[in-house]
């Protein structure tokens, strides 16, 4: 029990007012402020506390995406994680990413750094796609623990407390596993300025994706539209989906 | 714009304690740059704050003072942390916030 990847995610920030591009082609980020996502900053606190409680060593956070990506790495450093990878991905290909392509790296990482624990947000706040974490288990074949408002180790398990429609779920799962955080999970702690003067020792390896075998993605295709359910369906079924 | 902290001068006290005076200036600065009311604001603040103790000699006075400050930066964390909680559960537990307020759903 050694090692726990958490990935981070960065977005534009939670305060700050969207505003939809003048071509309508996307939302405005250049010059806007951007930081770690809300729910992987509660990744990180508790990938750190598991650390702090001695259950396991070592604390690596990974992030996907170009230069700029690095701050929030730094970020996860100053919150106590031990190391960063900074899996390169700009442009275009970043523009196409997705949680399947995100999840295929997660999933080669894990396996590469051959961590006991995968730990992410349950959902970004600028897709909210809530995807990622299920998929990277999928891929791992590795039980996951979602929505994850408790997380106790115990032995070789994991007891996980889960926020469902209607209360709460208690499972106990075996590691190697993926949790995703959900709000109430802990209280992340502010990086202070000694804690991001004391990360700045800390590594970062760089990598791309295809370094973990991981293909570019493929350029997303536009959406169709239909009027009705019948619709959809003659449609599903015509390219094979059902 | 250069801050003496204290004008403590010769003793074996005086540099730790000018050390960390000053560290603890840039800590709060650093986190003030996040203040609701500005980050300029909070400067002027921080300003006024510190050099009404400029005269302050004895380090048990100053050892009590740099604890305040310390105090100060857990509060303003809490704060921040406090403000983007309850942004994020409106955000994605309004549904849940209302059943406490028992407002019900509207109806179909």
């Amino acid at each position: 029990m050694s090692r726990v990847l958490v990935g981070v995610k960065r977005v534009i920030d939670y305060a700050v007012k969207i505003r939809v591009k003048p071509d309508h082609s996307g939302v405005v980020t250049d010059g806007v402020k951007h930081s770690m996502n809300p729910f992987c900053e509660i990744a990180v606190e508790e990938a750190v506390k598991l650390k702090e409680k001695k259950f396991i060593k070592e604390v690596v956070a990974v992030s996907c995406g170009p230069t700029q990506v690095t701050e929030t790495i730094r970020t996860a450093l100053a919150m106590g994680c031990d190391r960063g990878i900074h899996v390169e991905v700009s442009g275009k290909d970043y523009e196409a990413m997705g949680p399947l392509q995100i999840s295929k790296i997660f999933a080669a990482l894990a396996k590469k750094e051959e961590a006991s624990l995968v730990i992410l947000g349950k959902q970004a706040i600028d897709d909210d796609c809530n995807q990622t974490g299920q998929m990277t288990a999928a891929l791992l074949d590795w039980p996951q623990g979602t929505f994850a408002s408790e997380v106790t180790i115990d032995g070789e398990k994991v007891k996980v407390v889960r926020e469902i429609d209607g209360g709460l779920e208690t499972i106990k799962i075996s590691m190697p596993a993926v949790l995703t955080a959900d709000l109430r999970l802990n209280t992340p702690r502010y990086a202070t300025l000694p804690n991001i003067m004391k990360a700045k020792k800390k590594k970062i390896a760089n990598m791309k994706p295809a370094d973990l075998g991981v293909d570019e993605p493929p350029t997303r295709l536009a959406g169709v539209k239909v009027e009705t359910v019948d619709d959809l369906v003659a449609k599903l079924k015509a390219n094979g989906t059902i | 714009m250069v801050v003496k902290a204290d004008t403590v001068s010769g003793s074996d006290m005086a540099n730790p304690l000018r050390r960390e005076v000053r560290q603890l200036y840039k800590n709060l600065l650093y986190l003030g740059r996040e203040y609701p009311q500005g980050a300029d604001y909070f400067r002027e603040r921080l300003n006024s704050a510190f050099m009404k103790n400029k005269y302050v000699t004895d380090p048990k006075e100053i050892r009590k003072l740099v604890d305040c400050g310390e105090d100060v930066i857990k509060e303003l964390g809490t704060m921040y942390y406090l403000r983007e909680y309850s942004i994020m559960k409106k955000r994605f537990y309004e549904e849940e916030l209302l059943g406490l307020l028992n407002i019900g759903r509207p109806t179909d």
